[in-house]
């Protein structure tokens, strides 16, 4: 039998966070959610209780104030004993025009997408080495890939991102640090419901099944549904005058 | 009026999120469609605060579920879909209301718990049940859904989120079963579950020659099982109009059942529109006879997945697309069981009239009226027709209606989309009323509306200078 995992999930009252939530809850995993409003955490906790979970609690924890990272993670550990996985499925999402309109917006999209995402993976990162090892899964994006007209300021903060999971990987894996970037492609959940689903879109519920396996598996890059790894290959070789071209 | 809706279009509205969403085509399961604004949200009450409707799944066929105009909201609840506790010991459940039926039956039934009642695909939610008062095979025994529903949580019109039940706001309570979201906007659901011996079903299931026989099968069968329905070839006539195949049948006993867990059916896609021709009169005709002699021995006994006893339809997704860009609409009434046996077949005589205009039928006998001030069922015979959209739709459901109106009978709101004003208000002349002057007390300004409130209710249309789009079909 597999040892239960005992979970911090950042993100996880709402989409793809949400689904794998529960997925963890009824395999038997134990989990304290990350979040910043209080009524959402527990109602999603009182969700995961009633799907089985054998631990289920929420801590306080807000992207945009790195300053209460460290507390979090203790409230954490209290709460748990110990944790051996952190997952980041947090992040926010606003149109291009959105972003080109509203300063204020945008500077909040990339601290809380970049900057602060990667100063709550810094204090995972010392956590779980502190207890030799464990594993970090965080979601990036495949709009990170290449620059792209209706995502220059979201796609460039998911590239930062992937980089710099890439890079903690190969600098503390032989530590026992497993890190883990996820990128799925359209994902139908509260972040894009405003728009049209393009071809391939894909239901939470399946994008989480397929990152519980990156976890359980330590892949160190996933892309979800499968089909954005060709898809995105191909898009990595477009040529840039080619790429201009493209609206999408 | 005008200085409300003034105040609560576009921007003004309060929106959990950044933005108001973009108007979009917004369409009910059988593919007519509207343009409005939809707004799918994780959290209900902030998002309901000056929402015109509510909707879950679009399962209702018709225009229930789409808004007024295209300046009203209407707040999609499929995001708002956690459980927030279940109370083993008295079998409780208490729901956010875009819970999905599916997703219930996932997480209950391994554990031997059955939603008390439910309809005939898993792919609706606890708020949009609860709207329809929803009723399944097993009517004369468990009744409407709305029966076992305990309390609800709902943001009503005056913008006050509050808890009604058969104590508190009674009458609030007994009108929104069944009230098609006209009577405020549910957050949460309670109801009792029901416990069930075993995951699988013993299912009886019989080939019958004509109506006349198939009211008196169903009535026998209903006798013996808490599960019963019919299906009827609508394209035979003459002598054997109204054969088909009964259905009925009740869970298993866990010694006659297997030991394992059904496995979760496989599902197909459908995710283009079909050709009209496909589904053509001859097509159908042979899948009806196929179907019909199958069943070859008279009567069959089996054991099968619950899934395919309740949930037929769900194994092919998007088959509403196989009636084409066109699309189709339901027909479902009820006639009194004080009409008479004849009454069934008067209604199938002006159907086969209409030379293939349906080719299925579902029948079932209903029990007793139930507590929803303007709830479907009551005692008697309800039948269901598909019926794709065709030149002479409107005129067949006309005289379907006239029919109906004559047998004292009534129609099922969430299939409707094409009954005359006229004759709903006839139909329903003992019930409207009362449903109005609940709904005149908890929203006397008519904020929260429907495309069908407007077209059967009467409320009035939101003036089209408000509404930012044009109401062409894409
Ligand atoms: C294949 C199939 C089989 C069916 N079989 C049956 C059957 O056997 N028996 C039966 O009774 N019905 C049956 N139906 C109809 C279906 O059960 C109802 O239309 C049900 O209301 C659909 O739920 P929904 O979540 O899709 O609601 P929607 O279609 O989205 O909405 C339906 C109505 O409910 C209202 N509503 C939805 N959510 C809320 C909320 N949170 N608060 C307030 N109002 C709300 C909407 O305003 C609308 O008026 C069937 C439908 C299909 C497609
Ligand atoms: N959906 C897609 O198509 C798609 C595609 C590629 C990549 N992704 C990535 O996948 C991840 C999950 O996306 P999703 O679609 O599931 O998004 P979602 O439904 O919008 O969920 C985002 C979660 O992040 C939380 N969050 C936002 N800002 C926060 C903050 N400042 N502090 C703490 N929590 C905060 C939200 O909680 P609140 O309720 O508190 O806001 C919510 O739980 C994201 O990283 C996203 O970029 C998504």
């Amino acid at each position: 039998m597999r040892e239960p995992r005992s979970v911090v999930l950042l993100g996880g009252t709402s989409g793809i966070g949400r689904a794998l939530a529960r997925k963890l809850a009824e395999r038997g995993d134990r989990i304290v959610l990350f979040g910043r409003k209080p009524e959402e955490l527990e109602r999603s906790v009182q969700d995961l209780r009633v799907r089985g979970a054998s631990k289920a609690a929420w801590v306080e924890c807000d992207l945009r104030k790195p300053e209460s990272f460290a507390s979090s993670f203790d409230e954490a550990q209290k709460v748990l004993g110990f944790f051996d996985t952190v997952i980041v499925t947090a992040a926010r999402f606003a149109t291009q025009e959105q972003l080109e309109r509203d300063r204020e917006l945008l500077y909040e999209l990339l601290t809380v997408n970049f900057t602060h995402t990667v100063l709550f993976c810094e204090e995972a990162k010392n956590r779980l080495l502190a207890r030799g090892g464990g594993t970090l899964c965080v979601l990036s994006s495949v709009a990170g890939e290449r620059g792209r007209k209706p995502v220059v300021f979201y796609g460039a903060t998911k590239a930062g991102l992937s980089r710099y999971l890439e890079g903690l990987d190969h600098r503390f894996r032989q530590e026992g640090l497993r890190v883990i970037t996820i990128k799925p492609g359209f994902v139908k959940t509260p972040m894009t419901a405003g728009l049209k689903p393009p071809p391939f879109a894909a239901e939470a519920d399946e994008v989480a099944e397929l990152i519980l396996f990156a976890i359980d598996w330590g892949i160190p890059v996933l892309y979800v549904p499968l089909v954005w790894a060709p898809i995105m290959s191909v898009i990595r070789r477009l040529p840039r005058f080619v790429m201009r071209r493209f609206n999408f | 009026m005008d200085s409300w809706l003034e105040a609560h279009t576009d921007h003004s509205l309060s929106f959990s999120s950044e933005s108001p969403p973009p108007i979009q085509w917004i369409e009910g399961w059988g593919r007519i469609g509207v343009w409005g604004k939809e707004l799918h949200s994780t959290e209900l009450e902030p998002a309901s605060a000056g929402a015109a409707l509510f909707r879950g799944l679009g399962r209702s066929y018709g225009d229930s579920s789409l808004p007024a105009g295209a300046g009203d909201v209407v707040v999609n609840t499929t995001f708002a879909d956690r459980i927030l506790g279940f109370d083993e010991k008295h079998l409780i459940v208490l729901a956010e209301a875009g819970c999905s039926l599916r997703e219930l039956n996932r997480v209950f039934l391994p554990r031997g718990f059955f939603v008390p009642v439910t309809p005939g695909t898993q792919f609706v939610t606890l708020g949009g049940m609860v709207a329809s008062d929803v009723h399944g095979k097993d009517h004369h025994v468990h009744g409407t859904i709305g029966r076992h529903v305990l309390s609800l949580r709902m943001r009503v019109a005056d913008g006050r989120v509050l808890r009604c039940s058969r104590e508190e706001h009674p009458d609030l309570f007994l009108a929104t079963l069944g009230g098609m979201g006209l009577t405020g906007h549910i957050l949460e659901v309670e109801m009792r579950m029901r416990r069930v011996p075993s995951p699988w079903i013993r299912q009886y299931s019989r080939r019958v020659d004509d109506i006349d026989e198939f009211l008196e099968a169903l009535a026998q069968a209903a006798k013996r099982w808490p599960y019963t329905v019919g299906w009827i070839d609508c394209l035979t006539r003459g002598r054997h109009m109204g054969r088909g195949i009964l259905l009925a049948g009740d869970w298993a006993s866990p010694d006659e059942a297997p030991s394992s867990f059904p496995k979760p059916k496989k599902k197909i896609n459908i995710s283009f529109d079909f050709p009209s021709f496909i589904l053509g009169p001859h097509t159908v005709a042979a899948f009806n006879h196929l179907y019909y002699w199958r069943h070859l021995p008279r009567e069959r006994f089996c054991l099968t997945h619950w899934e395919d006893f309740f949930y037929p339809l769900d194994a092919i997704g998007g088959w509403n697309r196989m009636y084409g860009k066109r699309g189709f609409t339901q027909y479902q009434c009820v006639l009194p069981a004080a009409a008479g046996p004849e009454a069934p077949r008067r209604v199938l005589e002006i159907l086969t009239k209409h030379g293939g205009a349906s080719f299925l039928c579902v029948i079932k006998d209903c029990g007793p009226e139930g507590e929803g001030v303007l709830s479907f069922p009551m005692e008697g015979v309800s039948i269901a027709l598909d019926i794709p959209i065709r030149g002479d739709t409107q005129e067949l459901i006309d005289t379907l209606n006239e029919e109906v109106l004559r047998e004292g009978g009534r129609i099922y709101l969430t299939k409707d989309r094409f009954t005359r004003r006229e004759h709903f208000v006839e139909m329903e002349k003992r019930r409207l009323p009362r449903f109005q002057e609940i709904r005149q007390k908890w929203d006397p300004e008519l904020r929260i509306r429907s495309a069908q409130s407007v077209r059967l209710f009467g409320d009035p249309m939101p003036s089209p200078k408000k509404a930012d789009g044009f109401a062409f079909r894409k």
